[in-house]
């Protein structure tokens, strides 16, 4: 009973006002590592996806402009993300350089172009029932942090929204570039929870919603995050 | 091999400034950290590294694990003629790299 | 010596030094000469968000000529479980010394820079920078 109350509830209040990136609750010299192409460790791993492209896709694929905008994408009834469809020739391991080179590359490519994926309202529902619902020793929603108290502090740090339109991305705590996927486990690693597996269901549909939630922010790829 | 960028203007007159940047691909694991199975991973850093300009060495660096990973460098030297900038880079590990540069002096 | 660098040393013998000369890590560069404060601009955030990448330039004042010039600046943290951190070889031939990298500190700590002149004096500049840790534990 309590669960369904604290559903609708949030529900109601939910669906941000304006999204915004997560740079802007990031600190100056994270802004300032991201605007900088020869600073900016994230484009490494850009260029080695250059390369790896005109090795393996070019034979077939010209221009990747505009593609990360339209993932995760629905097709014949299942979720695609950006990973799962750069792994169609050739099954690279989740969270490998390579596979992270590619998709960077290929997210890169759309770099400031707004996200609109548009997927059937159907298919949102499990994400965004995950999305509103506890999880965890800590027992926390992504809602409780990213919808109802983003800007707030956290310890030292500013709570964002929590979108996604930065990934893959370099993340400081990690000293190297990670999927938004990574992210999302990290998080959850946070509230104890159990870890959803790479690639698995229920991450395709929290980051189907999470990105469809993140519709018309630019796309950032390379980003810099703490 | 790692990869690295290296950021140049784009032509430098003689005798003027010039700021070189790199940014090059490597852990630079301090030996400190833990894998997730709990396992220690060995230090690997690059610890020597030298910058020659037309055969001539104009910047040497000793680095350690205090520098942070996917190293940056960010330097001066003086435009004299057209010719190439070598990075040459050796880690803990015994692994060399390399990366390579034009500047255009005009 | 020139005027200038002697009054500079007198200020420098006034100020109190950043890194005691008997330090075995100083020691191995220094040979016991002293180290005084002043001619070394460190640049460091007052407050870094994460410890793994703290961006650093130092700078040093120096006409950079084949007669005075820099020879080397030694990078030290005074709590990081390895001190020395970088070491930069300039010379004669570089026209700035200016020299800016990222740097991952284990906390809190103050960061020393150290300069060898080409006259073999060593100077000083130091900067104590705040960490902050993360809020959530992140697992990888």
């Amino acid at each position: 009973m309590k669960l369904i109350f604290l559903f609708v509830v949030l529900l109601s209040g939910a669906a941000l006002a304006q999204n915004r990136s997560g740079l802007e609750f990031a600190s100056e010299e994270i802004r300032r590592l991201q605007a900088s192409d020869a600073e900016n460790p994230g484009m490494l791993w850009v260029d080695q996806g250059a390369k790896l492209f005109a090795q393996k896709c070019a034979s077939c694929h010209v221009s990747m402009k505009g593609v990360a905008t339209r993932y995760p994408a629905v097709e014949n009834g299942r979720i695609v993300t950006l990973e799962a469809k750069v792994r169609h020739k050739e099954t690279f391991a989740y969270e490998s350089d390579e596979l992270l080179a590619l998709t960077s590359y290929v997210a890169h490519q759309s770099r400031g172009m707004p996200i609109k994926v548009n997927p059937p309202a159907e298919k949102l529902d499990a994400g965004r029932k995950a999305y509103y619902s506890r999880r965890g020793q800590m027992n926390l929603a992504c809602a409780h942090c990213h919808e109802q108290n983003w800007g707030k502090h956290l310890g030292a740090e500013t709570l964002s929204q929590g979108q996604p339109n930065g990934y893959p991305a370099y993340r400081l705590e990690w000293q190297t570039m990670g999927s938004l996927e990574r992210r999302i486990r990290a998080c959850m690693f946070g509230l104890h929870a159990e870890l959803p597996p790479y690639g698995s269901d229920a991450m395709r549909e929290l980051e189907l919603f999470l990105v469809w939630r993140a519709n018309g922010l630019p796309i950032e790829t390379p980003a810099v995050r703490r | 091999m790692a990869l690295a960028r290296i950021d140049l203007p784009q032509e430098a007159r003689r005798g003027e400034l010039v700021e070189v940047r790199i940014v090059i691909q490597h852990p630079m694991e301090t030996g400190f950290r833990r894998a997730p199975q709990g396992e220690r991973v060995p230090r690997n850093a690059i610890h020597s590294l030298v910058c020659r300009y037309s055969g001539i060495e104009v910047f040497r660096a000793t680095l350690s694990t205090g520098i942070a990973a996917n190293p940056f460098l960010r330097f001066f030297l003086r435009a004299t003629q057209s010719g190439d900038l070598d990075f040459w880079w050796l880690d803990d590990d015994e692994v060399q790299g390399s990366a390579k540069a034009r500047l255009n002096v005009t | 010596m020139k005027r200038r660098d002697f009054i500079g040393s007198l200020a420098a013998l006034a100020a109190t030094p950043h890194v005691g000369t008997t330090d075995p890590l100083i020691w191995s560069f220094t040979k016991g000469m002293p180290v005084l404060p002043g001619r070394v601009k460190l640049e460091l955030p007052a407050l870094a968000e994460n410890g793994y990448s703290v961006a650093m330039t130092v700078t040093v004042d120096s006409p950079m000529t084949p007669s005075e010039h820099v020879r080397a600046v030694h990078l030290i943290a005074e709590k990081n479980p390895v001190r020395d951190m970088a070491v930069f070889y300039l010379g004669a031939h570089c026209p700035r010394a200016e020299v800016s990298s990222r740097l991952r500190l284990n906390g809190s700590q103050q960061v020393v820079a150290i300069a060898e002149l080409s006259d073999g004096s060593f100077w000083s500049g130091a900067a104590f920078v705040e960490v902050r840790e993360a809020a959530c534990t992140d697992g990888g």
